[in-house]
């Protein structure tokens, strides 16, 4: 038997259109179900005092500082290694093997799973540098899995920088790192400073990676060598261990606020700068 | 900069540009020398595909966790591929620019919550659903499926809105000309074009379902047994290792890491196979 | 007058295409000299060898030699940046860079360490004055160079070039995206500063040649046919295709 095409047509765009809607429905679904739950819970109460009893009772106050100090310190540490890379890769170099493998590199490093992020900076970072559970050793393990997101936003905003520019400043006298300091670095900001922000919500969703390597330390850290515990693993331990759901849903939605906001500002910064760039 | 000079300058830039692939091999390196001396010293096969796993009594079969992560992977593909291309298709080739580009930035925020949120609403909301609606213990092969093939739509659905939006114009326009209807053209025409795109798409879908941790510890049930039915309790090798790190010692650790070992190799078997897929799309252009 | 440049059988090669064969000229100071022909010809290439913008390019090679003031500007030890400093040039498109009008004109000046901020002011107003715009903008130095109108842009381009204080002026077909009114200014410009500077201006337009340049050189698919002083090259060309080029009858 066969249908008429008008038909077919006619079911194809209803199966495609109904997977559409069902995907977006289950997003809308999981931010407002937690948020439902979890705003009702936080209140500055929850956000400024310490955790009681493991978590059952009191607020967060020390997960939201180890969910600030942990993905700051990974972005000062990737930050400019990224940067650099990416700068090296579009303005040094012409497309050579060694830039293939680089890049190769960088794209592999992008979807290594968490939990072998986690175990790296468990052997290599807390046992074998003798860093033990601490910030340090958890921010330079997310600066590790964050490195190839800044590359790779980096050189898309550098290459979108007009050729014309760079030949102006050459023809003016200026050598590769005064055009690159002056021109691409300031014209690319928008763009960098994207991929910053994923870089950064990026780590603030983190468990696996920060588990093995931060700890889980519920004391106020007093410097990088103390452990911490971020809200991503306070969520995990308080669900798991069902310690307190409603502090958990407290959790959930005081994480997700932060992880959209930093997505937002970071997708509403992309859009003005292609804006300012048309 | 006169303190450095431009060549002083080139030289840094050059030595950080090796930083992501060092990073890359110096945690190949740690992971390997780790986990690869139990493997030899275990063999590859007793650890593979035996399914006895008792570390206190030294013996170390993951085929469980294998035979999970599988079946796992596979159903998380089951769910999100169709879905995401599907939605791939219906958001580049019949809704308005307008709507897409407000549409698929929403999508790309799933990719941004974390994965423990969707672990704990398989917990809240799918687990107690499928045990009351189809029985077993809710925490199973299922919801695990379910909430990863959630998680890979973001990846599924980008990387394929990518590459769909790449072919050329041209290609509809001849295809159309021809009297096609836009769905004969979109499933003979436009698909095939961007198929290695798409290809790639659910490759590193797949990486990241076999990838996930938390969320399959958290809607899994990690019973360490080889499963019969969807709604199995199972443990997958990512579940495993963060389930028994934190007390593993010895030996012990060292299977742990050798699980370790196995997932990196396979990630980047599948990476690799995803850039080159991708590569060729690029050229093609 | 003194030869600033000195070409000597200079041949450029792109990807292994030879684009420039042996052309071999010398260049004074004090004075404009025209560069006319087809498109294609080399006049681009040309002009970019020397102040060695060409070598930005991937896949470009030249061999002979070029002398500026006696100096091979292509030997070993030659650095491309003081070259530039020297050799300024004015692009096709007028290319604002996106900074206030100020900045880009000190652009240069900066990049050679000036840091005096009455001498940049007074750089820009000479500079602008030079380029016949001072008045135009001498309120707006803080607006941003990019909503200045594409002719004013080119002239900032030219003040841009100048506040470098350099001793060559390279020009490719500043006029070509511009109106009569501001070729005319550009044209008056130039011919104002050749008293001061040695100036190269390629141009499609062969009228504008005639009308401000001292020398004029043809080229022709990588050659160059002939050169000579204006007058004689639009009256009494030597070669049928220079004739047949400046009389329109070329194709
Ligand atoms: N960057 C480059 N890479 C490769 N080939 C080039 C490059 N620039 C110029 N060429 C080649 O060199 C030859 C001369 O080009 P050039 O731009 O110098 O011509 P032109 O006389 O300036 O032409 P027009 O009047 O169109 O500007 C052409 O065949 C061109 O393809
Ligand atoms: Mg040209």
């Amino acid at each position: 038997m066969r249908i008429h095409p008008r038909y077919t047509q006619r079911l194809a765009v209803t199966i495609l259109g109904g997977a559409t809607l069902l995907t977006l429905a289950v997003l809308v679904f999981i931010i407002v179900f937690v948020l439902e739950k979890g705003l009702p819970v936080v209140n500055f109460r929850f956000l400024l005092t310490n955790a009681e009893d493991m978590g059952r009772s009191g607020g967060i106050f020390t997960t939201l500082i180890g969910t600030i100090v942990l993905p700051l310190l990974a972005i000062i540490v990737a930050a400019p290694l990224g940067i650099s890379t990416a700068v090296y890769l579009t303005e040094y170099t012409l497309e050579t093997k060694v830039t293939k493998i680089i890049r190769f590199g960088t794209d592999c490093l992008a979807g290594i799973p968490s939990i072998i992020f986690g175990l790296f900076g468990f052997i290599f970072f807390v046992t074998t540098l003798g860093l033990g559970w601490s910030i340090l050793s958890g921010g330079l393990t997310l600066a590790f899995m964050i490195l190839p997101t800044i590359i790779r936003t980096t050189e898309e905003a550098v290459k979108a920088v007009p050729k014309s520019y760079r030949q102006v400043s050459f023809s003016l006298g200026a050598t590769r790192w005064q055009t690159v300091k002056r021109i691409i670095l300031p014209n690319a900001l928008p763009g960098i400073l994207t991929g910053i922000m994923l870089g950064i919500g990026r780590s603030i969703g983190e468990t696996a990676a920060v588990i093995f390597t931060a700890g889980s330390s519920l004391r106020l850290p007093t410097s990088i060598f103390d452990s911490t515990r971020t809200m991503a693993v306070h969520f995990y331990i308080l669900a798991r261990e069902g310690l307190s759901s409603e502090n958990a849903y407290g959790t959930a939605a005081t994480l997700i606020i932060a992880v959209l906001a930093i997505n937002l500002t970071a997708y509403w910064m992309m859009g003005r700068f292609i804006a300012k760039r048309s | 900069m006169s303190l450095i000079g431009e060549r002083g300058v080139r030289r840094i830039l050059a030595v950080t540009a090796f930083s992501a692939i060092s990073a890359l091999l110096l945690i190949a390196l740690f992971i390997l020398n780790e986990g690869l001396p139990f493997i030899f010293r275990y063999g590859l096969h007793d650890f593979l595909l035996k399914s006895d796993w008792d570390p206190q009594a030294g013996k170390f079969g993951i085929y469980p966790m294998v035979a999970a992560s599988l079946w796992v992977t596979f159903g998380a593909m089951v769910v999100g591929a169709p879905l995401g291309v599907a939605g791939a298709i219906f958001l580049s080739e019949f809704v308005p620019k307008s709507v897409m580009r407000v549409i698929k930035p929403t999508i790309e925020l799933l990719a941004a919550i974390p994965s423990v949120v969707y672990g704990f609403i398989g917990v809240m909301v799918l687990a107690p659903l499928i045990r009351t609606q189809l029985g077993g213990p809710g925490l199973s092969l299922l919801a695990a499926s379910i909430i990863l093939g959630i998680m890979i739509l973001p990846t599924v659905i980008s990387i394929s809105i990518d590459s769909i939006q790449a072919v050329p114009q041209s290609y509809r326009e001849g295809s159309l000309a021809l009297g096609a209807t836009t769905w004969q053209t979109i499933h003979m025409v436009t698909v095939r074009a961007a198929k290695s795109g798409i290809i790639a798409s659910i490759i590193l879908g797949m990486g990241r379902a076999i990838g996930e941790t938390m969320a399959v510890i958290m809607v899994a049930g990690n019973a360490v047994k080889i499963p019969h039915s969807a709604l199995d309790s199972v443990r997958s090798l990512t579940a495993n290792i963060a389930l028994e790190m934190s007390y593993a010692t010895g030996l012990h650790r060292q299977a742990l890491f050798a699980t370790g070992v196995i997932l990196f190799v396979v990630i980047i078997i599948l990476n690799s196979f995803a850039i080159v897929v991708l590569r060729k799309r690029v050229y093609k252009k | 007058m003194d030869c600033k440049f000195d070409i000597q059988d200079l041949s450029v090669y792109w990807r292994g295409n030879l684009s420039l064969k042996k052309v071999s000229l010398k260049i004074s100071s004090s004075q404009i000299l025209g560069i006319i022909g087809p498109a294609g010809s080399g006049k681009t290439t040309f002009l970019r060898s020397l102040d060695r913008m060409n070598e930005l390019e991937p896949g470009f090679k030249a061999e002979g030699r070029v002398l500026l003031d006696g100096e091979d500007i292509y030997g070993a030890g030659y650095d491309a940046v003081t070259l530039r400093k020297k050799v300024g040039m004015v692009f096709a498109l007028p290319v604002a860079l996106p900074m206030s009008v100020y900045e880009n004109v000190v652009y240069g000046p900066r990049l050679a360490g000036i840091r005096n901020h009455d001498r940049l002011d007074e750089l820009v107003e000479q500079s602008l004055t030079a380029a016949f715009m001072w008045n135009e903008v001498k309120d707006r130095l803080d607006m941003s160079g990019l909503r200045l109108s594409g002719g004013q842009q080119q002239r900032l381009c030219l003040a841009r070039v100048l506040a470098m204080e350099p001793e060559v002026i390279l020009l490719d077909e500043p006029c070509s995206g511009l109106d009569p009114i501001s070729t005319a200014k550009i044209e008056e410009a130039l011919t104002e500063l050749k008293k001061k500077y040695t100036i190269i201006l390629v141009t499609n337009n062969t009228k504008q040649a005639a009308r401000i340049a001292d020398q004029t050189a043809f080229f022709l698919m990588g050659e160059l046919i002939e050169m000579g002083v204006t007058d004689r090259i639009f009256t009494a060309p030597v070669h049928k295709q220079t004739d047949d080029y400046v009389t329109g009858r070329f194709g």
